[in-house]
């Protein structure tokens, strides 16, 4: 936002110096957050983590939550994918659904879908003889394929959007061009179409990801045990309040730091044109 | 088939009188509104203050202004409300009794507006943040050089112009106000969400009763796109459409 400065002011004036990251500001905020952090260590009630039990209770809830969200993004992304092509260059037949889905999808709370799922075709399943005797019934009776199912199909509603935008934004000429030269209509597509556009979502993703992260400890309501689950089973059976509620915010914290360093590196090895 | 067929037979659950579970479902639907509405109020208000310290606050608030928005993106919303919800509360108690008052019984009502509007706060701020930097940093210096003071020159000047840039990222912080509005159901408060689980579990007419809050949902979801839409052409009234000068 500034204005470039004449020519002749540039030479003049020094520029001032700039603070570094570890100005005097932020040596303070840095030892007021030292202080919380043992405050808190050594003054709340922490004993429960020496538990054994709940270390390994703790241990799988994040393993369950982390990989909840690991194959509920590939698969969204998959739907995506086809989502995104049908609405920006579908004929209308496939527009319309797709446009549909992903409005129903983004204009209700993933709440009130992952209870319809859960309740309501889990309801629906046992009075359906030949899915009670089929060999994926004692799946079907899990909790965690509806908490997938509804975490799948909501990265896609939102992604599908994203992937829209993202197939209208590769260059037209290119494809034209590719058509030119005789490539094959699916060899444009994976070659050409697709991972441009992938890269123009990549800068999206990142965030999005995080935003799936977040979503992921809805999944407990249906007594899927992720991590926030294994947080209020402690919280029960300690009557804790504070503690296990805090662990988790600094655990959900870790992971989105890591997810973000996770796409900024992503980021660095995909090749950028700039001009 | 089946569902089909469920679906007949129970939509009379969804009447307005009493065998029916259809003004139950409404008053969810009406308490969801409210606390959106609050709690989309009060981001704004915060987001305004939390723009503003941003951009031309010292290097203090802008620490602390990061810190807030950071933690605020990064953590869980349910988890937030739940931190929120009992600090909330019990330090509001605390402030009583420590001043000498009887305790207070918080109304889920008042700590669901306050912690979703804290939330909201965060995204509204970086929102606000972007829409401010659109307005032509010349406009603002001149307002600036002609002396005029910094309350009139944000409402006259700054709000005004940004309007049109932050009106659809503050339609999708609505959208997904109405939507988090949902996640009170976790601590209890009989917003849509959960006074249709409890309708859908009395009756188990799941598919009837879930679907009927998604409608619910969906026709606030589409009326406010509208409304918003509207907004933005009103707010974009002064400016130049590309192609027409």
């Amino acid at each position: 936002m500034q204005a470039n400065p004449a020519p002749g002011q540039t030479a003049i004036a020094d520029p001032a110096p700039v603070p570094g990251f570890w100005a005097p500001r932020r040596i303070v905020l840095a030892l007021i957050a030292v202080a919380l952090v043992s405050w808190s260590v050594a003054s709340l009630n922490w004993t429960w983590l020496a538990n054994p039990k709940y270390q390994v209770l703790l241990l799988q809830g994040a393993w369950n939550t982390t990989w909840i969200l690991v194959v509920t993004m590939v698969l969204g992304m998959l739907l995506a994918i086809p989502l995104g092509l049908a609405q920006a260059v579908g004929p209308w037949w496939l527009a319309t659904p797709a446009h549909a889905f992903c409005g129903l999808i983004r204009g209700t709370p993933l709440l009130l879908q992952l209870w319809l799922l859960y309740y309501g075709l889990g309801s629906l399943f046992p009075s359906i003889p030949w899915i009670r005797e089929s060999d994926l019934w004692p799946i079907l009776r899990q909790a965690w394929p509806y908490a997938v199912l509804a975490l799948t199909l909501s990265v896609a509603g939102y992604e599908g959007e994203v992937m829209r935008g993202a197939f209208k934004g590769v260059p037209h000429g290119q494809l034209e061009s590719a058509k030119a030269m005789g490539m094959p209509r699916f060899t444009i597509f994976r070659r050409i179409w697709l991972p441009q556009a992938l890269q123009r979502v990549l800068p999206t993703l990142g965030g999005e990801t995080v935003l799936t992260l977040k979503a992921t400890p809805l999944v407990a309501t249906i007594t899927v045990v992720d991590i926030y689950a294994v947080s209020s089973r402690i919280r029960q059976d300690t009557f804790v309040v504070y503690e296990p509620l805090l662990l988790l915010a600094v655990v959900y914290m870790a992971i989105a730091g890591l997810i973000v360093l996770l796409f900024r590196w992503l980021e660095a090895r995909v090749p950028q044109k700039t001009a | 088939m089946i569902g089909g067929a469920v679906l007949a037979s129970t939509l009379d659950l969804l009447a307005l009188s009493p065998p029916g579970w259809g003004a139950t479902l409404l008053s969810g639907l009406a308490k969801s509104v409210l606390i959106a509405l609050g709690a989309f109020g009060l981001g704004l208000l915060i987001g305004t203050l939390g723009a503003y310290g941003k951009l031309y606050g010292g290097p203090l608030a802008r620490d602390l202004l990061a810190i807030y928005t950071t933690i605020v993106r990064a953590v869980p919303e349910l988890i937030l409300i739940l931190i929120l919800y009992f600090a909330f509360t019990s330090s509001i108690n605390t402030l009583l009794l420590s001043w000498g008052f009887e305790r207070i019984q918080i109304s889920g009502f008042a700590a669901g507006i306050a912690v979703l509007g804290v939330v909201q706060g965060a995204y509204a701020t970086e929102v606000l943040r972007g829409a401010i930097l659109s307005v032509p940093s010349g406009q603002i210096e001149a307002a600036r050089a002609m002396g005029m003071p910094p309350l009139m020159l944000a409402w006259r000047v700054t709000l005004p112009q940004m309007l049109a840039a932050a009106i659809p990222g503050l339609a999708n912080l609505w959208l997904i106000a109405t939507k988090d509005t949902a996640l009170l159901a976790v601590v209890g408060f009989a917003e849509l969400t959960l006074v249709t689980r409890q309708a859908a579990s009395t009756t188990k007419a799941f598919f009837t009763f879930f679907m009927a809050a998604g409608m619910l949902y969906l026709v606030i979801s589409v009326f406010s796109t509208l409304l918003f839409a509207r907004l933005e052409t009103w707010a974009r009234r002064g400016q130049v459409r590309p192609g027409t000068s």
